[in-house]
């Protein structure tokens, strides 16, 4: 067991702690990791101002408790499709250089809590995009959870431009 | 750093400026001995706290400056000579002081010629006391104090308790035995901080107490003392009341960014307070309304208290103007008087930042050009002292700043001549202004009347920063000038950034705020009436008071939904005024006015120029704040076709923000217009064409002292033989050279989109500028015909593949600077402002040959960066030179380590051209 766990956090020199975990959120039927410490609150989007002339992925502006947050989608930042259905926005509050996003996603799921013994890099053949943005894969029972780069998610401006 | 350094530096940095401004006044009024004390008991603390820190480089040159000060005190006459010398060791001092703030070590270097210099002065006339109490005495020698005995010190000036003990501490402290490093910092902190110190004849205790160094030998007061309490007597009304004022004012330091804080959680109680008082306009239960009465004024109260921690008094602003015009009154050979009034006037400290350099600039320029020699205004029956006056007050809800000169006054002619040779405006056009129209031109980028361009101004860059300055910050500028006069600049600044008037206007059900300041009047717009939107050429214009005004439809600009609809041109038109440039901005509704708190914009956001920044209404909704000077960017460009579409916009964008160049444009052989970024230009010249001297069949003409080679921009140029000849000076280190042109067309920002030219080396290409093809002209081809051996290493262009270079700097200034010089040596660049910029740009698609970046920027530095980079294997090999202001050993070491090809310091333009060829160099060795 011992030997297990030191194998473990050698081959992933991130995972020095046991466990790690994760706030999961739904995006077109995919789920998704946020590490727990990065996540400040979730909240429903509301009263979005939208902002002229902004990059694509930046859905608007929103006033969260007297703060102003730039709201992101993750659908479009993922390059998936829009959402059908006019259903509630969730977001997860996250943070960057001082700076207050919100992060889109259809739905917010329960906290995991996950052990580096599931975790696995990402499939060499997956969306170069998706990579980018990505920290590895973690093989759950009955899914996949893919867990997000925070700071890769939210800093975009070249590629966003290039792709 | 550790804090003591750092409160030394804040400290002593505040000293420096008082003292700098207390010498010019002790100057001009080498009578008063209240300026002389203040300026000696500072220097005389700098010197102590030096000492105490260990930096015997500034230790040294305070006390060289401290002993020359003491003799004025002693009765010396004070000479302008003294003086300057003075200044020049604070100015030193300085240095040093900035040089200590970066790297928190004293820097190497010697002083001994400021330090042998002062001692000279110092001992050159030992017998010339002008005061007439006291018999003099011999004065102690600077350098051997402690051998001068007996050392008795003439005291025959006013002697608060403080000063005395002052000068016989300093003096018990020469003699007594030990190390010399600590104890002059008591003396001074003796002296500043405890003022109240008694000295009495025959009983050292207290100045024990305040001094607990040793006790002071009493043979070194006892006399003076006696003489001294007389002085005492007389003199204390003013002296002792000035001293006991410095006690009483009660201060402590806090840091700004605590302020900062404080004001940003004020603004969000502001808005909480205006989301309460909606709720409570809706509402009818009463119960609420006294509180929030009463909530609503503490708030104000507290928003008050918060926006005066702020406020700084525009003094601070002022406090290097009398050096700046002592020292150019002596470089002019200038009478100059400046009188300041109003200094108490408070603004916020942000404002104050922004309008200091506009400010100097203006005075230097009235020194320089509104404040004839001596001889002229004799002349004219003026006296020969020319006066500038600088007036401050408040004015509602802005800050008036007057600044006025009684000197020859603008030129109407001269500009008016200037701005048809410009082909900024036509003959007839100008015949019609009126004097404060053509005044206004003064304001246009590259325009000096100046006949001669001298170190201090003229050259024409300047009035044009000044103006966009202040009105970066809602400000205005307003100039009255009278021929012969005088002429009066004025300057209205508003108090606050923080919080202002916005006007909240929407369109196609979207909100918008437009800050008040630029909003100069409302006009509805309707189909049939009066006020009717018309198009030229699908443009709409607004007939207003006869003049025709550009409208721009916002929701057109902002790609608004259903914009292109066109809705009709009804709704409302807010006139705005942006520079020179007046225009509409159409909206479907206009709200009401509301004090805003303007919040930045989130750094993704922030390329788009249309807007300024966002805030919260009282109702809760987050509203984009609009900027009229975005949107006059996108009226003064652009053709009738895309002018509002959205890709224009976007391209102006982030992308190429940074790339406008200032461009020089010219004529020079047969009609076509040539360009070379202003970057590159050392001066514009006019000269006499009989000055012109052949040697050896080439021209040249003597300037600064020295030959520079002309050549002609163009072979079909002849260069004249008289009349004036016009001339664009180059010049690297020593060497200079003039380009001969037949004239000066403009001097524009665009940005630049160059064509390249493969078969002629005198031009780098050409490009597009004010819709007119010019040549960019290749100034590295121009070079070699005046020195032979002015580019020798420097690379022959790559006729092949352009090189792409990411510039990497934080710096918008840096950044503008280089761009145009790798441009004209023939690469593509790609300037972005820091490492999370440059990685975004590395890991797109775009290839790139090299990197440029600057070592030292805020957050993740340029080692940091290239760490980055060197962990990305497609990009371990990529070469990279790094720009540095100072290179140290460890810099150098780490630079090894990380691959860098090299080191490069930031002003050394060829530097870094010939290292970007040696990358070049090495890429073809390895390929």
């Amino acid at each position: 067991m011992i030997a297990a766990n030191t194998n473990s956090a050698g081959r992933d020199g991130r995972a020095v702690q046991e466990y790690e975990e994760f706030v999961t959120v739904m995006v077109a039927d995919q789920i998704f990791g946020l590490p727990i410490d990065r996540v400040h609150d979730v909240f429903i989007a509301s009263s979005l101002t939208k902002v002229p002339l902004a990059p694509r992925e930046i859905v608007g502006l929103l006033n969260l408790r007297g703060r102003v947050v730039t709201a992101m989608c993750l659908r479009r930042r993922l390059g998936l499709s829009e959402r059908d259905e006019n259903g509630q926005e969730m977001a997860v509050g996250l943070e960057r250089n001082g700076e207050s996003y919100g992060l889109l996603v259809d739905s917010v799921g329960e906290v995991m809590k996950l052990g580096a013994d599931t975790h696995e890099p990402n499939p060499v053949h997956m969306d170069q995009a998706w990579v980018k943005l990505s920290r590895g894969v973690h093989r759950l029972d009955d899914k996949l959870l893919i867990i997000l780069d925070v700071d890769a998610v939210l800093s975009f401006d070249a590629e966003a431009r290039a792709a | 750093m550790d804090d003591l350094l750092r409160e030394f530096l804040t400290e002593t940095g505040e000293h420096l400026d008082t003292v700098d401004v207390e010498l010019v006044r002790f100057e001009q009024d080498p009578n008063n001995e209240t300026i002389l004390r203040n300026i000696f008991r500072l220097v005389h603390t700098i010197k102590g706290t030096c000492g105490f820190l260990g930096l015997p480089r500034l230790e040294a040159l305070a006390h060289a400056a401290e002993t020359l000060m003491g003799k004025f005190r002693d009765g010396h006459p004070v000479t302008t000579d003294a003086v300057t010398l003075i200044l020049a060791t604070l100015d030193r001092i300085k240095e040093i002081v900035a040089e200590l703030e970066r790297t928190a070590a004293e820097p190497e270097g010697v002083d001994q010629d400021l330090i042998g210099a002062l001692e000279r002065l110092a001992e050159a006339d030992p017998e010339a006391p002008v005061t007439t109490q006291a018999a003099p005495e011999p004065e102690p020698e600077p350098e051997a104090p402690a051998e001068s005995e007996p050392d008795i010190q003439i005291l025959e000036r006013d002697l608060l308790p403080g000063e005395v003990s002052l000068d016989d501490l300093e003096r018990a402290f020469m003699e007594a035995p030990g190390p010399d490093d600590d104890e002059p910092a008591i003396a001074g902190d003796s002296l500043a901080f405890a003022p109240s110190v008694e000295v009495e004849p025959e009983d050292a205790a207290p100045v024990e107490a305040a001094a607990p160094a040793r006790p002071v030998p009493p043979q070194a007061r006892a006399e003076p003392v006696k003489e001294a309490a007389k002085e005492i007597a007389k003199d204390s009304g003013d002296g002792s009341s000035a001293e006991n004022a410095v006690s009483k004012v009660q201060t402590i330091r806090v840091n700004v960014d605590t302020l900062e804080h404080l004001m940003t959680m004020v603004s969000e109680l502001v808005l909480t307070r205006n989301q309460l008082l909606e709720i409570a306009r809706r509402e009818d239960d009463s119960g609420y309304k006294v509180p929030l009465q009463r909530l609503s004024h503490v708030t104000a109260e507290l928003q008050e208290g918060v926006m005066k921690t702020r406020m700084q008094p525009i003094g601070t602003a002022w406090q290097k103007l009398p050096r700046v015009i002592r020292d150019l009154s002596s470089e002019l050979g200038k009478k100059i008087e400046l009188v300041m009034q109003g200094a108490e006037t408070e603004l916020d400290r942000q404002v104050l930042e922004v309008i200091k350099d506009p400010l100097t600039h203006m005075i230097r320029n009235s020194a320089d050009h509104g404040i004839e020699a001596p001889e002229a205004r004799r002349a004219a029956g003026k006296s020969e002292r020319g006066t500038i006056r600088l007036n401050a007050y408040h004015e509602g809800g802005t800050i008036t700043i007057e600044i006025t000169d009684d000197g020859k006054g603008l030129n109407f002619a001269a500009i008016s001549r200037k701005i048809v040779e410009r082909g900024l405006a036509t003959e007839a056009e100008v015949e019609r202004m009126n004097e404060a129209q053509i005044a206004k031109f003064i304001f246009h980028p590259g325009f000096s009347t100046a006949a001669q361009v001298t170190s201090v101004s003229g050259r024409g860059v300047g009035m044009d920063v000044v103006k966009t300055n202040i009105e970066l910050i809602g400000g205005t500028v307003e100039i009255r000038s009278e021929e012969g006069k005088g002429t009066a600049f004025t300057i209205k600044i508003p108090l606050t950034l923080a919080i202002v008037a916005a006007l909240i206007v929407s369109a196609r059900n979207q909100r918008f705020a437009i800050p008040q300041v630029s909003v100069l009047e409302l006009v509805r717009v309707k189909n049939g009436s009066d006020h009717q939107i018309e198009r030229i050429n699908g443009s709409p214009v607004l007939r207003l008071r006869d003049r025709l005004l550009p409208i721009v439809p916002i929701s057109k600009v902002l790609g608004l939904e259903g914009a292109d609809a066109d809705a009709g041109d009804e709704g409302f038109v807010v006139v705005s005024q942006v520079g020179r440039q007046r225009f509409g901005i159409l909206v479907d509704g206009v709200f009401h006015t509301e004090e805003i708190v303007v919040k930045p914009m989130a750094t993704k956001l922030r390329h788009i120029s249309i807007f300024s920044g966002n805030t919260i209404l009282g109702d809760g909704a987050v509203v984009l704040i609009i900027d009229p000077n975005g949107i006059a960017k996108m009226v003064g460009q652009g053709t009738a076709d895309n002018q509002f579409g959205v890709e224009a916009t976007e391209e102006c964008g982030e992308a190429n923000d940074n790339e406008t160049t200032t461009l020089l444009v010219f004529r020079g052989g047969g009609e076509t217009h040539k360009a070379v970024p202003l970057s590159l230009v050392t001066r514009l010249e006019e000269i006499d064409a009989t000055k012109i001297e052949w040697v050896g069949g080439r021209p040249l003409i003597q300037y600064r002292g020295k030959l520079m080679p002309l050549v002609p921009a163009d072979p079909a140029i002849t260069i004249r033989s008289e009349g004036m000849q016009a001339l664009v000076v180059f010049s690297d280190g020593d060497r200079a050279m003039g380009l001969v042109i037949d004239e000066i067309v403009d001097i524009i920002d665009e940005a630049l989109d160059i064509e390249l030219v493969d078969d002629r080396s005198d031009l780098v290409g050409s490009a597009v500028i004010r819709g007119r093809a010019t040549e960019i002209v290749n100034i590295t081809h121009y070079l070699p015909m005046a020195h032979e051996d002015w580019m020798s290493g420097a690379p022959a262009r790559s006729s092949k593949a352009t090189r792409t270079v990411l510039l990497v700097d934080d710096s918008a200034f840096f950044r503008e600077m280089l761009t145009p010089v790798l441009k004209a040596a023939g690469y593509r660049v790609v300037p972005v402002a820091g490492t999370e910029q440059a990685l975004a740009a590395l890991s797109s698609d775009r290839r790139f040959d090299v990197m440029i970046t600057d070592v030292e920027m805020p957050g993740r530095d340029g080692f940091e960066l290239i760490r980055a980079v060197r962990a990305q294997s497609r990009l371990a090999r990529l070469p990279v030179i790094a720009l540095s202001s100072g290179v140290t050993p460890e810099a150098l070491e780490l630079a090894r380590k990380l691959g860098i090809s090299d080191f490069v310091a930031k002003f050394d333009r060829s530097g870094l051209v010939a290292a970007l060829a040696e990358t070049q160099a090495e890429l073809g060795e390895a390929a």
